[in-house]
C-alpha cells in the first residue's frame, strides 16, 4: 500500500474520482455540506496515492450515505447503522484493502451505535468519516443523538429533553487510535484530517460539523448553507486554544483539530501474528 | 513555483500554468470553469470568496464578475458541494 | 484403499467441519446456546488454515461482517438460534437483495422470544424463508445426522456460492448436541463450487445481469472491478432505480434464479418407500425417530416408509406428490404448531389424508410417539 502523499494536486482532480455512468449533480439540497466533505474526501485519497481499486467504501443509510454510489471505489452501501459491522468484514477478510466508511450522527451513534463503539475498541483500521449535522435529513428533520439539548426538530417540536452525544469523546473512551473533528467551513484543515487519518494504522474517527440547513438550520433559525457555514467558523476553537479554557468558556464552541492519537496495535495485524503462531505450531 | 506575475500573464493564453501570483488579465480565458449544469446555486462560492470574485446571475449561480481579482487561492473549489468549480491554471 | 478414519463428533463440529471442508475461511458470530461450539470449532480451527474468526458486538453485526468477507472474496458462515437468527433477518434480507453468497446456521431452540435455550425445537422453519421481509426465494437444507451435518453443510456453501444467495442450514438442539462416531469425507471426494467469477473487461461487467441462465459473474473487492453493492433495489449496473421496468426484473430474478433450478437444489432422502401405504414425512433430528419407527413398523409387517426432506426450501412438492403418490395417508412429524404441514396438504392430492403429529414442549419425537400416531391411523 501506496504511502508516500502527494503534494500538488490539480483543481479538477475531483472529476476523476467520480462514478462513470453515475449522473450528476448529487441528490443533496444546494449547499449541503455533506457535498463539501466528499470533495474533501476524495482529494485526500488522492494525496495517499491509492489506487481506487485498492479502495472500499462502506456506508450505511442517510444522506451523508449516499456517498459511496458517486465515488469510483468498491462502494458497499449497506442497512442503517451497520457500515462498520460490514466494514469490518471487508478489512479482516482482506487486511490490504484500505476500507473507509462515511455515516451520518443518526446513522453512527443511534441505531449503528454499537457497532461503533466496538470498531473503535478493536482499533481495527478503518477510517471512519461521521459527517454530523445533528439531525435525519433524509427522513425529514427528526432528532438524533447529536441533536443538543433544547434544540428543535420534527420530533423534538417544543424542546429536546435529552442529551446529545459527543461522538469524539465516545470514540477515545471506546478505544480509537486516532480521532478528530472539523467543520466544513474549514475545507482545507478537513482534507488534512482524513489524509492522516487515512495514513494513520488504526481506527480512525474524522467527525465534520456539516450544515442541513433544510431541516435544522430552517427548524432553529440558523438560517442557510452560508451562514450556518460561517456559524461553524465563529464558534470554532482550534484545540491548541481550547486547551486553556474553562468549561464555560467552551460552552457552545466546536473544538477543531486532532483530539486524540495514540499508536498501538490495530487489530488485523495481531490476529495475523496470531495466525502465524497457531501455523508454526507454537 | 519561480513564475512572476508578468511571465505568467505573457503567454498564458497558450498554456495556462499554475502560479504562486497569479495575476489575471483582459483576454485570458476565466480563472475559473464552473460547471452550470452541476450547479445549484448554493451561494457558497460567492460567499466564501475573499476577493468578491463572483456576483450571481439571475438563478444565483456564480459568474466571475471581478476575475482579475482572482487569486486562484483554491476556497471556492474545495467548498464546492457539488464539484461545480475548477481552474485550468491550477 | 487405506481405511477411513472414524472419528467422534459433535453435531454442531460436524457443521464446522463441513464448512471448513467447502472451503469457508471467514467466521463472523456471537455467542447463543445452542449454537455456540459452531463459533468455539472456528475460532480453534479457521487459524490453522489462514482463516479468519470474529466474534462480533451482536448477531447483527455477525452477518454484516460475514457480508463483508463474502464480497471481499472470503466463502465466510456464522451460527446462532432462533433469538440470534431474529436479529440476523435484516442483513439477511440484505444478502438477498445484493446476491451476496452466504452460510447462516440455525441451531434450534425452542420460541418465541428466548424461549427454551437448552431444548430442541423445529420453530424456525417458517423464519428460514419468511425471515426478512420483501420478496425471494430462500434456500434451506435440514440435515438429520452428524455425517449428513458435515455433507448438508458442504452443500450449502456450493449451493450457496452457484446461486449467489444466503443458505441456511438448519440444526436443532439436538443435531447440534448429539455425538456419532463418522468418517469424516477424503479431500475431493465431495465436489465444491466456487463462484464464478467475470471473465469481460471492468467495463462491460454488469454486476447484476440478469443473464439467461442467471448466473451473475461475481468478483471480489480489489479485483479491479469497481461496482455499487446497495440493498436499495438497483438495476443491473446496480445503481438505484425507481423505474418499475427495472424494479420487476430484478425481483424475477432473485425468485426465478432459484424456483426454475429446483432441480439442483432438491434433495430428499426416501426409504422404504417403494410401496409405502403410508408415509412418515420429516426433517432433522425428527427423521432419525421416523426411520427408526419405520424400521420396526415393518418387521410386524406395515407397509410404511420414511421421507426426509434434506431441502426445505424451496419447499420440494413436486417431489413429494412423486413420492408420496401412493400413500393412503402421510405423517409430518415437526418439532412445532406444524410449519411444514399445509405445505405437504398443498402437494399432495386431496385423497391422500395429510396427518400432522407435533410437539412442541421443548423434547423430541420419539420412534414410539411416531408408531402410536401410526397405529392410530392404520
Amino acid at each position: 500500500m501506496a504511502t508516500a502523499v502527494k503534494e500538488k494536486q490539480k483543481s479538477n482532480v475531483v472529476l476523476d474520482y467520480l462514478r462513470p455512468g453515475k449522473a450528476m449533480p448529487t441528490v443533496w439540497c444546494a449547499g449541503c455540506g455533506h457535498g463539501i466533505v466528499m470533495n474533501g474526501i476524495i482529494r485526500a485519497i488522492d494525496k495517499t496515492g491509492l489506487s481506487k481499486d485498492e479502495i472500499v467504501m462502506a456506508s450505511g443509510i442517510g444522506c451523508s450515505s449516499r456517498m459511496p454510489i458517486y465515488l469510483d471505489f468498491n462502494a458497499l452501501h449497506t442497512t442503517h447503522g451497520r457500515s462498520l459491522a460490514f466494514a469490518t468484514g471487508v478489512k479482516f477478510a482482506r487486511p490490504e484493502l484500505k476500507v473507509m466508511v462515511v455515516t451520518g450522527d443518526g446513522d453512527a451513534l443511534a441505531i449503528g451505535g454499537n457497532h461503533f463503539i466496538h470498531a473503535c475498541r478493536r482499533n481495527i483500521d478503518i477510517t471512519c468519516i461521521l459527517l454530523n449535522n445533528y439531525i435525519y435529513g433524509m427522513t425529514g428533520g427528526q432528532g438524533s443523538p447529536t441533536t443538543p439539548s433544547q434544540a428543535f426538530s420534527t420530533t423534538t417540536p417544543y424542546d429536546n429533553a435529552e442529551k446529545h452525544f459527543e461522538p469524539t469523546k465516545l470514540a477515545i473512551a471506546a478505544g480509537a487510535s486516532y480521532v478528530a473533528r472539523t467543520t466544513v467551513y474549514h475545507a482545507p484543515q478537513m482534507e488534512k484530517l482524513i489524509l492522516n487519518g487515512l495514513l494513520h494504522r488504526g481506527f480512525s474517527l474524522i467527525e465534520v460539523i456539516s450544515n442541513c440547513h433544510t431541516y435544522f438550520g430552517r427548524l432553529n433559525r440558523q438560517g442557510d448553507a452560508v451562514k450556518m457555514i460561517n456559524d461553524f467558523k465563529e464558534r470554532s476553537v482550534p484545540i491548541a486554544r481550547a486547551k486553556s479554557m474553562s468549561a464555560e468558556e467552551l460552552e457552545g464552541k466546536i473544538v477543531t483539530g486532532l483530539l486524540h492519537k495514540k499508536e498501538t496495535t490495530e487489530f488485523c495485524d495481531v490476529y495475523q501474528s496470531v495466525v502465524d503462531r497457531v501455523q508454526k505450531g507454537m | 513555483m519561480s513564475n512572476t506575475g508578468s511571465d505568467s500573464t505573457a503567454d498564458s493564453k497558450q498554456a495556462p500554468k499554475a502560479s504562486g501570483k497569479f495575476k489575471w488579465q483582459q483576454g485570458d480565458p476565466l480563472p475559473l470553469e464552473i460547471n452550470m449544469k452541476w450547479c445549484k446555486a448554493c451561494n457558497i462560492c460567492i460567499a466564501l470568496c475573499p476577493k468578491q470574485v463572483f456576483e450571481p446571475d439571475r438563478d444565483g449561480k456564480p459568474v466571475q464578475a471581478r476575475p482579475e481579482d482572482c487569486t486562484l487561492c483554491t476556497i471556492c473549489w474545495v467548498h464546492c458541494p457539488d464539484l461545480a468549480i475548477t481552474s485550468s491554471y491550477k | 484403499m487405506a481405511k477411513k478414519e472414524r472419528v467422534l463428533v459433535l453435531g454442531n463440529q460436524a457443521c464446522v467441519e463441513g464448512a471448513i471442508y467447502a472451503g469457508m475461511r471467514f467466521y463472523a458470530g456471537y455467542p447463543i446456546t445452542p449454537s455456540t461450539e459452531v463459533a468455539e470449532g472456528c475460532a480453534r480451527e479457521l487459524p490453522k488454515i489462514g482463516g479468519r474468526f470474529i466474534q462480533m458486538e451482536d448477531e447483527i453485526g455477525s452477518i454484516a461482517a460475514v457480508i463483508g468477507a463474502s464480497v471481499a472474496g472470503l466463502k465466510s458462515m456464522t451460527a446462532t438460534s432462533g433469538p440470534g437468527y431474529s436479529l440476523m433477518v435484516e442483513n439477511i434480507g440484505y444478502a438477498y437483495m445484493t446476491e451476496t453468497p452466504c452460510v447462516i446456521v440455525n441451531v434450534q431452540r425452542g420460541g418465541p422470544s428466548t424461549g427454551l435455550p437448552t431444548k430442541v425445537s423445529q420453530s424456525d422453519t417458517m423464519q428460514a424463508q419468511w425471515g426478512p421481509h420483501g420478496d425471494y426465494t430462500a434456500i434451506t437444507v435440514a440435515p438429520s445426522t452428524i455425517l449428513e451435518t458435515v455433507t448438508e453443510t458442504i452443500r450449502a456453501f456450493n449451493l450457496a456460492e452457484r446461486f449467489r444467495t444466503p443458505v441456511t442450514v438448519l440444526l436443532d438442539e439436538v443435531m447440534g448436541h448429539s455425538r456419532q462416531i463418522i468418517s469424516l469425507p477424503e479431500p475431493g471426494e465431495i465436489e465444491i463450487f466456487n463462484r464464478v467469477k467475470p471473465t469481460v473487461s471492468p467495463e462491460e461487467y454488469l454486476p447484476f445481469e440478469i443473464t439467461e441462465n442467471y448466473v451473475t459473474p461475481m468478483p471480489a473487492y480489489g479485483e479491479g472491478y469497481r461496482y455499487v453493492i446497495t440493498g436499495l433495489t438497483h438495476d443491473q449496473k446496480g445503481f438505484t432505480t425507481n423505474k418499475p421496468e427495472e424494479i420487476a426484473p430484478k425481483l424475477h430474478k432473485l425468485r426465478h434464479k432459484i424456483i426454475d433450478y429446483k432441480d439442483e437444489i432438491t434433495k430428499l432422502r426416501a426409504e422404504m418407500m417403494d410401496d409405502a401405504e403410508i408415509a412418515f414425512i420429516s426433517y432433522g433430528s425428527v427423521s432419525r425417530a421416523a426411520l427408526q419407527a419405520t424400521d420396526i413398523a415393518r418387521k410386524v409387517g406395515v407397509k410404511v416408509g420414511c421421507l426426509q426432506l434434506q431441502t426445505i426450501w424451496p419447499f420440494p412438492d413436486k417431489e413429494i406428490a412423486e413420492i408420496c403418490g401412493g400413500c393412503r395417508k402421510v405423517i409430518v412429524g415437526e418439532l412445532n404448531m406444524g410449519q411444514i404441514v399445509n405445505y405437504v396438504r398443498s402437494a399432495l392430492p386431496g385423497d391422500i389424508e395429510v396427518v400432522p403429529l407435533q410437539r412442541y414442549d421443548g423434547e423430541i419425537l420419539t420412534p414410539m410417539q411416531l408408531i402410536e400416531k401410526l397405529e392410530e391411523v392404520l
